[in-house]
């Protein structure tokens, strides 16, 4: 392999003054302004930045990737190991790409195609880019894949993404991206559809190869975390502009500009903050031996059987958070769905009130589901795009028998105390940012008067800053009206911060339960040691302060 | 795999038992006397008679139907009223024309249609997308008949290229015949089966160049001919295959009336010539026969989609 840059000292990657348009009608003119930036040959170098932060546009006009018409470079160079690509014609762009510079990407399921066997998707880089015969391919695949640690390389070439878990899927792209050994890899967010242990593990294996190999890493990311483990130097974006940049440490540790330092203080703490002890409180909800299985046994006997919950026992009092944290599999979404019987339990107790919601048939149930109301994760999907937000906001209380201006008057009430203006009800959701659309559903759900609150992963899709807002918002709430949350989330860092209770699952079923701080302190069960044990940056200046 | 191959093929039983006793009863339950009915307006007594005895319709229903699904057990859709063949002999002396005009337009359609469809998703917006989109919107909409007699008009008639009507067999006239011959009738099935199968390409290569998948096949500097063919078709392939079924089922209607057309001798003038002269054991075995086909192609069709795609399994 050449990198003579390597050798040389010049950079694997700079990109000087590069300023990309976006299409007319944007809420911008520019993607991203005089975005400047470089990368050493084995270096790793983040760019952190919330979304609509120009981040991944710069990662993907540096590949050739973007649609030309919509983002079009206007001014500036980008040069790999020296030389200027900005201008060049695709034909030469598609020779770099895979061979002298590569990528991940943050859906490793998606990122693969389903239809083919992973082993000839890695073997495809090489057939584009070289001249080996198919034997020799395959020893080459065989080779990276051993390379990034894939168990059974030569049974795993033959399966298809579908059959492999995330962490096993984004070790193929990495394999992918690495079996030519290109100078540069860029890598856009490629662990945060993992989880944690995982993301962990893949962290580990990017450094550990970037090492061996002396690769430049240009480095994606949302999750100063994730910058924590990771990075030698630190770019931080903020609407298309670089508004810092250093060596990692000092840019962690002493941040100059006020956006970095507000990004990293946005970062929750592991170290779970003073509560006030809780005095005896009424019981909300009250969970016993839930048990919910997925799939039936087949005619012949071939049917597939997921037990997402097993005897699932909670008890949850007015004014309380608890906090349901674990992967993903691990059944916390599925205790919230049943509860709000959105699933059909197998069975178990859901009382509220002394009621059994387990028990009741669906006609029945309706006057009960107010009492209990549920926050999605991704806010652009949960609201009617097509509805206005007081329309969405009304039809719940109306539907139980409040006159449109009551409903209307509780809504715009409502507004005030999400912290936004009662005149946006007439709006459509497309007109709010995503924060704003949390606190929208916030508002909805609040507008049922529920005692029980479910927040499934409502924060998870929200950048840092506007993922704070959303967290002191739902405390808020909970203290105001006296709630019970039930809060579902896989991010330790914020369980820690919010929850009062904390209560473990994996595979489906509780391993341990308990105060936040006693949790955290000292977890008794093995699983929940390790997943602290993963939590990206739990050891850097993150938890100093 | 091999077991759920069985399994559906076994699964096809009881549907052709529904179908076969549906054809069944389909003549005892019309109304008023179903001999009186077949022998027409103008028949004597002796006539119907006659036609009963021949149907066995003066014995009671359940020993008519279990000697007619015995029959048909052995092979034998009945004998014919006016030309006193039987069924099965008719139906195959007709079978190749249909058989090779359903190819051909199949076949015809889908070399047209997959490649516009493909690259109207891949310029989507353009010019070329337009004019595929056009076209599709105007096979949908020209009937098999007003269609058929243009293009006699234009290529036959006019410029006189092609020959007017009419069948010549591959086996026995010679390839180069055949080909001049079916070229009309192949044209004028195909315009609606092209307009349908390159809308649904064009739709679900467009969904499928979305994905990231195709983003990653880019990044690994593969060039756009094999982005589209090995990633983006191959995805998009389980929508166009069924529809190439639907489009193969469809085919059945759509061969009455070319056939008629072009004055062609196969299965879909049988339909016609034994409606007209009312000949119900012919009727009752092409339904049968049309059923049995159309089975047999969804069958394919579902077995196909695990060879396309992986993550179906059964």
């Amino acid at each position: 392999m050449s990198h003579d840059s390597r050798a040389a000292g010049v950079p694997v990657l700079e990109i000087r003054g590069l300023t990309v348009t976006l299409p007319e009608g944007a809420d911008r003119k520019y993607a991203i302004e005089e975005v400047s930036l470089s990368v050493g040959a084995g270096e790793i170098v983040c760019i952190v930045g919330e979304s609509g932060s120009g981040k991944s546009v710069t990662a993907f006009t540096v590949m050739g990737l973007t649609p030309r018409k919509e983002l079009k470079p206007v001014a500036g160079e980008i040069r790999l190991h020296g030389r200027d690509i900005l201008n060049l014609p695709e034909r030469e762009m598609r020779r770099l790409r895979g061979e002298k510079m590569a990528m991940i990407f943050q859906e490793p399921m998606t990122a693969l195609s389903p239809v083919m066997k992973v082993g000839d998707q890695i073997a495809e880089v090489l057939e584009i880019h070289t001249e080996l015969g198919p034997r020799e391919r395959r020893e080459r695949v065989l080779e990276a894949m051993r390379d990034v640690n894939l168990p059974e390389p030569e049974r795993l070439y033959h399966s298809y993404p579908h059959q492999l878990s995330g962490g096993q899927r984004q070790r193929v792209m990495i394999a992918m991206a690495l079996v030519l050994d290109p100078g540069l890899l860029i890598a856009d967010e490629p662990t945060t559809a993992l989880d944690v242990t995982t993301q962990a593990q893949i962290l580990e294996l990017v450094k550990s190869i970037q090492r061996r190999h002396g690769t430049g890493v240009l480095f994606i990311t949302h999750d100063f975390g994730v910058v924590a483990e990771i990075a030698h130097r630190v770019v931080v974006m903020r609407e298309g502009r670089v508004v810092e940049q250093g060596p990692a440490a000092e840019v962690l540790t002493r941040p100059e500009h006020p956006y970095t330092r507000m990004l990293i203080g946005s970062v929750p703490s592991l170290t779970p903050p003073e509560r006030p002890a809780r005095g005896e409180a009424e019981t909300a909800l009250e969970v016993r031996r839930l048990n919910k299985v997925y799939g039936h046994a087949g005619w012949f006997g071939g049917g597939r059987v997921v037990h997402a919950a097993k005897d699932v026992d909670l008890t949850l009092c007015r004014g309380e958070t608890l906090g349901v944290v674990g992967e993903s599999g691990s059944g916390k979404s599925t205790v919230a769905r049943c509860i709000v019987r959105l699933v059909d339990i197998t069975s178990g107790e859901i009382l509220i009130d002394g009621v059994d919601l387990a028990k009741l048939r669906q006609g029945e149930l309706r006057p009960h589901r107010r009492h209990i109301q549920i926050v999605f994760q991704d806010p652009y999907r949960s609201l009617n795009p097509r509805r206005t937000v007081g329309q969405s906001i009304i039809e719940g209380p109306m539907n139980f028998g409040l006159s449109r201006e009551e409903a209307l008057e509780r809504a715009r009430e409502l507004m005030r105390v999400v912290g936004l203006a009662p005149e946006a009800l007439d709006r459509f959701p497309h007109q709010f940012s995503g924060g704003q659309r949390q606190r929208i559903c916030i508002a909805r759900a609040l507008a049922m008067e529920p005692r029980v609150l479910i927040a499934d992963e409502a924060v998870s899709a929200l950048d840092v800053s506007v993922q704070a807002q959303v967290l002191d918002l739902l405390d808020e709430v909970r203290r105001r009206f006296d709630l019970a949350v039930l809060f579902i989330t896989h991010d330790l860092r914020v369980a820690a911060q919010i929850c009062d209770r904390i209560m473990v699952m994996w595979h489906g079923r509780v391993v341990e339960q308990g105060p936040t701080a006693r949790v955290f302190r000292e977890p008794s069960h093995d699983y929940t040691r390790r997943l602290l044990a993963a939590a990206p940056g739990r050891d850097s200046f993150l938890e100093a302060g | 795999m091999l077991r759920y191959v069985l399994m559906r093929i076994l699964a096809t039983v009881p549907v052709m038992g529904v179908v076969a006793v549906f054809v069944f009863l389909m003549l005892r339950l019309a109304p008023g006397d179903p001999a009186a009915v077949i022998a027409g307006d103008y028949a004597t007594a002796e006539d119907v008679a006659r036609i009963r005895e021949q149907l066995g319709l003066n014995q009671p229903i359940p020993v008519q139907f279990a000697k007619w699904i015995g029959a048909l057990l052995q092979g034998d859709l009945g004998t014919s009223i006016f030309t006193n063949l039987p069924v099965t002999t008719l139906i195959a002396q007709r079978l190749e024309p249909t058989l090779l005009l359903a190819l051909s337009t199949i076949t015809f359609a889908v070399v047209v249609a997959v490649p516009l469809g493909t690259i109207a998703a891949w310029r989507a917006g353009s010019l070329l997308d337009r004019f595929v989109m056009l076209f599709s919107v105007a096979g949908f909409s020209v009937p098999v008949f007003v269609l058929g007699y243009i293009l006699i008009y234009v290529l036959a008639m006019g410029l006189q290229w092609l020959p007017v009507q009419g069948y010549k067999s591959p086996f026995e006239d010679g390839v180069l015949a055949f080909l001049r011959h079916i070229a009309l009738p192949t044209m004028t099935l195909s315009v609606i089966f092209i307009a349908l199968i390159a809308r649904m390409t064009r739709a679900s290569v467009m969904e499928v160049l979305e994905e990231d998948y195709i983003r990653t096949a880019r990044a690994k500097g593969q060039n756009e001919l094999r982005v589209l063919l090995r990633h983006a078709l191959r995805n998009a392939a389980v929508p166009i295959v069924t529809v190439i079924g639907i489009g193969i089922a469809l085919l059945i209607g759509g061969v009455v009336v070319t056939e008629s057309v072009y004055n062609i001798p196969g299965l879909g003038r049988l339909v016609l010539d034994a409606v007209l002269a009312r000949d119900y054991p012919i009727i009752q075995g092409l339904i049968l026969f049309f059923s049995f086909v159309y089975i047999l192609i969804n069958l394919l069709i579902d077995l196909s989609y695990t060879l396309l795609d992986p993550r179906i399994r059964y």
